[in-house]
């Protein structure tokens, strides 16, 4: 069997994880919170530079890798969960994340991130979701909100926008995450889908300051955030608010409905409202909150779902193994193999 | 018509040659009569026997095209003989048209006085509606060029499983054993290694087994009792020259599946091989998932971006990346070839050729590609090209694809095309131990002159080092964004780019330094005309020029494995010719390439049938240009 050895932890600080390389990103960029987050969390895991890599697609977000003093991968738009695969299928203990965009992960890449997704190989998937497209001059992207105004979109953009959350659990993900930028929380967001083993999916919102400035400040602006996010966290109330910003709220099952329901959490008693404890192996639950609209409800947010099943590195190279045994490795046989004859001396005499 | 022919025109009407020396048979039916089985049935039998052979399936693209229809005829041709084989042959000598729509769409190329066996059950008045036949061409004296054999194989077929109870749709479908057991009379086959494998094959099963016994053993026995009179007689071709050894049969197909194996064994490297079906590409990806215990990986993708994005990543991460596809596919994959260029990193990559443009012809094969593997990619994109010209060329072809790869880190094209990746043909087993090795090198340490590391440092070969994330302290990132010479990190400036596109260009050309010099395969180094080929035009070119020198025409061969970069004496050798010839099927790529590479006035021979050159069609050219 194809025991998967596990990561040896190495001691690293976070200058260890800084490249010589010229950061270029926009200042202000939100991207450089979440270099800083990912430089700070890699040490906290005992992660080892010479085991990691970094791989991604093209857009802002995917310049990422050249900022990380590990192995990199900058690929090709849209691809970087292929490349991944096959850098994982041929050497499963290197420890792989994939840095995207909404453009480069949910548009050109969408079907690769469906597919990595419902394999389940063994990476983290970083989603920066700025809601535009930042490196070719502000374009609508498939997770821009309908009526956005672009180059391509002078009268406001008519498209759907996509979910990525939602999407990704459609596609079989078993680790589900949300975060942004300049949250404290976003570190142990990382940890959390570092320790899952299979694809973790992370959605991080990430302030594009150039073309969607400020784009998600109705939930993450101070004196907003407090009623407007929901940070989830296993075996947890799912609480909300605070008696200074207007109280405390909770998530609930409305019974009748069968969907969920914001109730009001008086003197604490958050039992006796309703409010439902998360479970982050409850797929139904993980699927409501990915859909919970924003504004009547608040911005779902942490550990949506973490419910690991076995890798496909470890069932396919298993698998692999397995058909191995007993069988020799012999070229000069194979090349041999099926019905032959020998012609010997003269064609007379064929055989 | 040409007049001196190679063979006599066997089994022509009137002449009672009983040894011919070479003989072109083509099963034709309905797609679910089983004529591909047939046809690869007698050709194993034709081996065993001695013969030298080549075949051209030729079936349609659809999988259950409705039943006898004109274009659901699927057809099997084969040359055998006792003398060197090369191509399946211009014209057949016998057709088998197990009905209406198979006689139809194939008599045409019957060679005047050849043999039809016809299975007369069939051509009832439904079947002669679906082929458009007003009155039975059985009957209505329109197939009088021809010799005739029609009997009702059907009901030869039914009565002789009858003992074995079986429905009549299962009965029928012996009717191809049947068929294939007169065949074997005809040629006085050996039918015990084809009962063999029919006892293996319905194992589960041995009613059906004992069933198509009983089929192949009728149609041999109806040989042998109605040789008195008439068309039906037996003959006997002898045993071809050959060299002595091992020999088996090969379909390019699988020729290329062991050539990889043996490439990454001699690279000392596990193989990775992404893939996603595509006709006719999808049966190298279905021989290597059974051939696991090699160190072979294989990856059913998403789709061929994803294929060979994971062939990338699996060489990225120290394995032999391996790819295939055909002309669409391959034109999904071009963005990621680039990359493969640009983080020079190596990779194979088979193009099993169809008829283009967009879905084409896929069961047909064409050699239009040429302009995609050489120049098909944004920018100034080198890739060595090299090209397999029959199925078990495509071994060496192979190896040779994964020396490039490993030892110039970069992507490497192999060119079949349908024909080769279907036909099979003996193949003399070639002893591993006889190839020379070209192990894989990691870079372990910092290789920079101040003890920095240098990921695009050069070798004397202009190849980087390759550097396997997971080695401890050589820590780096590669990407398809212009590079520094020496850090490979991003840098645009003027003189990186041009100094890194000088590089890649420089590294490719070099690899003509690595490949032996052009032969010419028949004929002198210089005169009157050069045949040039590439691919799977090989052997109608070389029979053609074979029987022009035979006929005293200064005409030579040259066929060329490496179509990118070309030998290196190429260009002199083309000089030393008045004219140069190129036959090919597609509008004259090669052609082009030749006339740009080496300013030589080569001319076309250009054919877009979807079908292979006859030698008479080379033949005719050649007396064309020699005129």
């Amino acid at each position: 069997m194809n025991d998967m050895t596990p990561i040896a932890k190495v001691q690293t600080t976070l200058k260890d994880w800084e490249t010589d390389q010229e950061v270029r990103w926009c200042p202000g960029c939100g991207d450089y919170a979440i270099l800083k987050a990912v430089q700070r969390t890699l040490p906290e895991i005992g992660a080892d530079p010479s085991n990691t890599v970094f791989v991604s697609g093209i857009g802002c977000s995917s310049r990422f890798p050249y900022y990380i003093e590990s192995y990199g991968f900058h690929t090709i738009h849209g691809r970087a969960p292929a490349f991944a695969t096959g850098v994982k299928l041929a050497n499963p203990d290197l420890d792989v994340w994939i840095v995207t965009g909404d453009g480069d992960g949910m548009s050109i890449g969408g079907n690769h991130t469906m597919h990595i997704l419902r394999r389940n190989v063994n990476v983290q998937i970083l989603l920066f979701n700025n809601e535009i497209y930042g490196l070719t001059k502000g374009q609508f992207s498939p997770t821009s909100r309908e009526g956005t105004n672009s180059p391509t979109s002078p009268l406001g953009s008519v498209d759907h926008p996509a979910s990525p959350c939602a999407f990704a659990l459609g596609s079989g993900a078993r680790f589900i995450a949300r975060a942004y930028d300049v949250s404290k929380n976003l570190s142990g967001v990382l940890k959390a889908s570092h320790a899952h083993k299979g694809a973790a999916f992370v959605e991080i919102f990430q302030n594009c300051i150039v073309y969607n400035k400020d784009r998600f400040d109705d939930f993450v602006a101070k004196g907003v955030a407090d009623q407007n996010q929901l940070w989830v966290e296993d075996g947890q109330p799912m609480l909300f608010g605070s008696e200074k910003s207007g109280g405390i709220k909770g998530i609930a099952l409305d019974m009748e409905t069968l969907s969920l329901k914001v109730v009001d959490v008086v003197d604490g008693d958050w039992q006796a409202a309703g409010v439902i404890v998360h479970n982050a192996r409850n797929r139904a639950i993980a699927h409501m909150l990915v859909e919970m609209p924003f504004g009547p409800f608040p911005m779902a947010l942490g550990v949506i779902y973490d419910d690991p099943r076995p890798t496909y590195e470890e069932v396919l190279l298993g698998q692999d193994a397995k058909s191995r045994v007993g069988k020799e490795a012999n070229l000069a046989k194979l090349l041999a193999k099926g019905q032959t004859w020998t012609v010997s001396g003269t064609a007379a005499d064929p055989i | 018509m040409a007049t001196v022919v190679d063979g006599p025109d066997a089994l022509t009407g009137g002449k009672e040659d009983l040894s011919p020396e070479a003989v072109v048979v083509r099963f034709a039916g309905d797609s679910g009569d089983g004529m591909q089985l047939t046809g690869g049935q007698f050709t194993l039998s034709t081996a065993l026997a001695g013969n030298d052979l080549a075949t051209f399936p030729d079936f349609p693209a659809e999988i259950r095209a409705p039943q006898g229809t004109l274009f659901g005829v699927s057809a099997f041709q084969i040359n055998f003989g006792s003398s060197a084989i090369d191509t399946a042959g211009d014209q057949p000598d016998v057709l088998v048209a197990m009905n209406p729509a198979a006689l139809k769409t194939n008599v045409g190329a019957l060679k005047a006085g050849g043999l039809i066996i016809a299975d007369a059950g069939e051509f009832n008045k439904r079947n002669l509606e679906k082929a458009k036949y007003d009155v039975n061409p059985l009957e209505d004296g329109s197939l009088e060029n021809w010799q005739l054999l029609a009997f009702d194989i059907s009901a030869m077929t039914l009565q002789a499983v009858k003992p074995f109870g079986l429905g009549n749709k299962e009965a029928l479908r012996c009717k191809n054993m049947w068929t294939l057991g007169l065949a074997l009379w005809m040629f006085d086959r050996d039918r015990q290694p084809l009962i063999d494998w029919l006892n293996a094959k319905f194992a589960k099963s041995p009613v059906l087994a004992q069933a198509n016994i009983a089929a192949l053993n009728a149609g041999h026995a109806y040989g042998e009792t109605a040789e008195l009179a008439g068309p039906l007689k037996q003959y006997h071709i002898a045993p071809a020259e050959s060299e002595p050894g091992l020999y088996r049969t090969v379909t390019g197909a699988e020729a290329i599946s062991l050539g990889l194996v043996a490439g990454a064994q001699l690279a000392e490297l596990p193989m990775f091989f992404g893939g996603y079906p595509i006709t006719p590409a999808s049966a190298i990806l279905h021989n290597l998932t059974k051939l696991k215990e090699y160190g072979v990986t294989t990856f059913q993708a998403e789709d061929e971006i994803a294929a060979i994005a994971s062939a990338i990543g699996a060489s990225f991460a120290g394995q032999l990346g391996v790819t295939s596809s055909s002309g669409p596919g391959i034109a999904l994959k071009g963005e990621a070839m680039g990359l493969a260029i640009m983080t020079e990193l190596p990779l194979v990559i088979i193009n099993s050729q169809r008829g283009g443009p967009s879905t084409g012809l896929p069961t047909k094969t064409e050699q239009s590609d040429l302009y995609q593997a050489i120049y098909g990619r944004n920018g100034d994109a080198p890739m060595p090209v090299i090209a397999a010209r029959s199925a078990s060329d495509c071994f060496e072809v192979a190896i040779e694809a994964c020396r490039i790869a490993v030892e110039y880190m970069t992507p490497v094209m192999v060119l079949t095309d349908g024909y080769i990746a279907n036909a099979a043909e003996p193949w003399k087993v070639p002893d591993p131990a006889s190839f020379t090795p070209f192990p894989a090198k990691f870079l372990a340490e910092k290789n920079g002159p101040n003890g920095e590391l240098l990921p695009f440092a050069r070798d004397e070969k202009g190849a980087r080092p390759w550097i396997k994330p997971g080695t401890a302290g050589l820590m780096h990132r590669i990407g398809g964004i212009e590079k520094n010479p020496g850090t490979g990190n991003i840098d645009y400036s003027p003189a990186s780019h041009q100094t890194m596109t000088d590089a890649r260009k420089a590294k490719v050309d070099g690899v003509a330094a690595s490949i032996p010099a052009q032969a010419v395969e028949l004929g002198e180094t210089s005169g009157k005309l050069a045949v040039v080929g590439w691919g799977s035009t090989y052997g109608p070119i070389h029979q053609a020029v074979r029987r022009a020198r035979r006929k005293g025409q200064d005409v030579a061969q040259i066929h060329v494995r490496h179509v990118w970069p070309m030998p290196s004496n190429l260009g002199e050798l083309l000089k030393g010719y008045d004219k140069v010839l190129v036959p090919e099927m597609n509008t004259g790529q090669f052609k082009t390439v030749l006339r740009d590479q080496f300013l030589v006035d080569a001319k076309p021979l250009n054919k877009t049938s979807g079908q292979p050159f006859t030698i008479a069609e080379i033949e005719a050219a050649i007396d064309e240009a020699l005129a």
